[in-house]
């Protein structure tokens, strides 16, 4: 930093500003930490324990409709008879098998999708006159604030059968017969990809802007065709981008509950449909506390590679 | 540096933008429409409109989700803006990994997990579903990504603004009013803003954890897009997008008005110097 270099001081350390405060400050210091801190454990990371707490524990008729299997103080005694037939039952039914294959097969088919349509489109912004570009990118970020139930439903009078895609693609005669759209997966697809796209274009856009493009000529002045300069040179450097995209598209679709309820019809079974109809329509509140749990395991490795590299970004910046 | 905008680049930008945009503009054109058919434009009527207004289930359910979004995106501002604070000043505390865990982790969870468990933990409580754990679920949710916005401006902001403050003997909480938060109060504001239209727009996390009397505006359009395609639907959402265009168009006016003031000071300050 230039005003350090002409003071000839270092920058104050948060012992210093302690310090400086007194007791006073060091008790706010604490404060700015711990209020967040404890919301956080309590509504984020309590949750958590008891979904798997219920999990465990049976089935029954009543309100809660559920019998705990361990309370606090007979945690310990009852810790061999814990209940492990939720999972059981899951892993055992194809149904639940199918629901999580399904939606993660849906989820990374979807992602790539939207990684192929949000390239393009981030690359042409990041190349785009520098005037334009705030503009640009204040269009991408503004349908990201209408609401996403408002961006889905917008989709079923397009996609219906006598729907609009279909009336303009009868009329242009490009098909004879209406395409039967809704209610299928490309469906969802369709959804996800449209919905999540500002997620995908926006990472990519921070990459590509960043990016040196006297690279990409030099490379083309010295013979490389702009297709393998484009894979040995833009692509490499607008990974980050590129994974922190897609994981920002793909964590979310996997759970998605609303794009395959209202697009994707009564037979598609993703898991975020599945826990949602397990809990409000069975109201079998342990099978969906054991189908939230699995799906948590199976989303660990993502999430944890999300906040790596959120943490990484973020060192970057420093 | 030689920025060519080649024929491919805008094709591909006015592509998706008419993909980002065509449907929300379908949808509004045929708020607008007479036919009680939404694919089929029968001539230009604003009586879904008024008919709207004289339904008074939308009408409750708008009031409970403005008070829902207000209450949360305030609370959600102040805890976030702390959270923003605590990451970004202090590199070193106990449980730090797992606080930028719990910050960081809510904005991929999938949904159904965060209002599964939130409801699993009001029912351990004891405490009943309704106004209350909406508002509660809704501050957690959305306090995280207040969080980093309020963050991303901080990275950026020059510390030896706050040092001149404290030299000149300013305490570090009357430092943080003067100094810092005129500074940071753009991405604070955007901060409320998001936290509010996230509120806004929830359907999933509303549905697990609100009860009777608490019905928020998404859940109402969600159990009527069960029931069918309506044009009433078409100017509820027309009217939810005009609202959040509005506010987002107000400010980015603001915004540039201050930008456009601080290189005016900026340069007023340069020449004095």
């Amino acid at each position: 930093m230039a005003d350090t270099a002409i003071t000839g001081r270092a920058p104050a350390t948060t012992a210093e500003i302690r310090r400086q405060g007194g007791i006073l400050s060091a008790i706010t210091s604490r404060l700015v930490i711990l209020v967040p801190y404890l919301w956080l454990l309590i509504f984020f990371l309590i949750p958590f324990f008891i979904v798997f707490k219920i999990s465990l524990s049976q089935t029954a008729v009543a309100m809660p409709p559920y019998t705990p299997v361990i309370g606090v103080s007979n945690f310990f005694s009852k810790i061999g008879e814990l209940n492990f037939d939720n999972y059981v039952w899951l892993t055992d039914d194809p149904l639940y098998v199918n629901a999580y294959l399904r939606s993660l097969l849906i989820a990374a088919v979807s992602t790539f999708f939207t990684l192929l349509i949000g390239f393009p489109i981030a690359y042409g912004m990041a190349r785009a006159p520098a005037t334009l570009r705030p503009t640009l990118l204040m269009l991408v970020i503004l349908p990201f604030w209408t609401s996403f139930l408002i961006r889905v439903y917008a989709w079923i009078g397009i996609l219906k059968p006598e729907g609009l895609l279909n009336q303009l693609l009868l009329s242009l005669n490009i098909i004879d017969s209406p395409l039967i759209i809704l209610n299928t997966d490309w469906a969802i697809y369709i959804g996800i990809v449209y919905s999540y796209l500002p997620f995908m274009i926006l990472p990519l856009y921070s990459s590509l802007e960043k990016m040196d493009y006297t690279l990409v000529e030099a490379a083309n002045d010295l013979g490389c065709p702009p297709l393998s300069a484009f894979w040995k040179i833009t692509f490499p450097l607008a990974l980050p981008g590129v994974v922190a995209g897609c994981l920002l598209v793909f964590i979310p679709a996997v759970g998605e509950f609303v794009i395959p309820d209202l697009l994707g019809g009564s037979e598609t079974l993703m898991i975020g449909k599945t826990l949602w109809n397990e809990f409000n329509a069975n109201r079998d509140w342990p099978v969906s506390s054991a189908v939230a749990i699995i799906l948590l395991l199976l989303l660990v490795v993502p999430i944890m590679l999300f906040q790596h590299y959120q943490a990484k970004a973020q060192e970057a910046e420093r | 540096m030689n920025t060519t905008w080649s024929r491919f680049n805008i094709a591909s930008i006015v592509l998706g933008f008419a993909f980002l945009y065509l449907p929300i503009v379908i949808l509004v054109i045929f708020s607008f429409n007479a036919s009680k058919l939404v694919t089929v434009w029968g001539g230009f009527s604003t009586q879904w409109y008024g008919s709207l207004f004289r339904n008074q289930g939308f009408l409750d359910a708008a009031w409970v989700t403005i008070r829902v979004g207000v209450l949360s995106a305030t609370v959600s501002t102040i805890l976030g803006t702390l959270a923003a604070l605590a990451l970004t000043r202090y590199t070193r505390f106990r449980g730090r990994v797992l606080f930028s865990g719990m910050v960081f982790a809510p904005l991929v969870m999938p949904e159904v997990i965060t209002g599964l468990s939130l409801l699993l933990l009001f029912v351990a409580i004891g405490l009943d579903r309704g106004f209350v754990t909406v508002t509660l679920a809704h501050i957690t949710f959305t306090m995280c990504f207040v969080a980093v916005v309020v963050q991303s401006r901080l990275m950026t902001f020059d510390r030896s603004l706050e040092e001149a403050a404290m030299d000149l003997g300013a305490t570090p909480v009357r430092t943080f009013f003067a100094v810092t938060l005129p500074v940071i109060l753009p991405a604070i504001i955007s901060g409320w803003m998001l936290a509010f239209t996230l509120s806004l727009d929830d359907l999933v996390i509303a549905s697990f954890t609100s009860g009777p009397g608490a019905t928020t505006l998404p859940m109402k359009i969600y159990s009527q897009v069960r029931l069918g395609v309506t044009p009433e639907i078409n100017a509820a959402c027309t009217l939810l997008i005009g609202i959040v265009a509005l506010g987002v168009i107000a400010a980015s006016i603001v915004n540039k008005r201050r930008e456009v003031q601080r290189v005016l000071d900026e340069q007023t300050a340069q020449r004095g110097g």
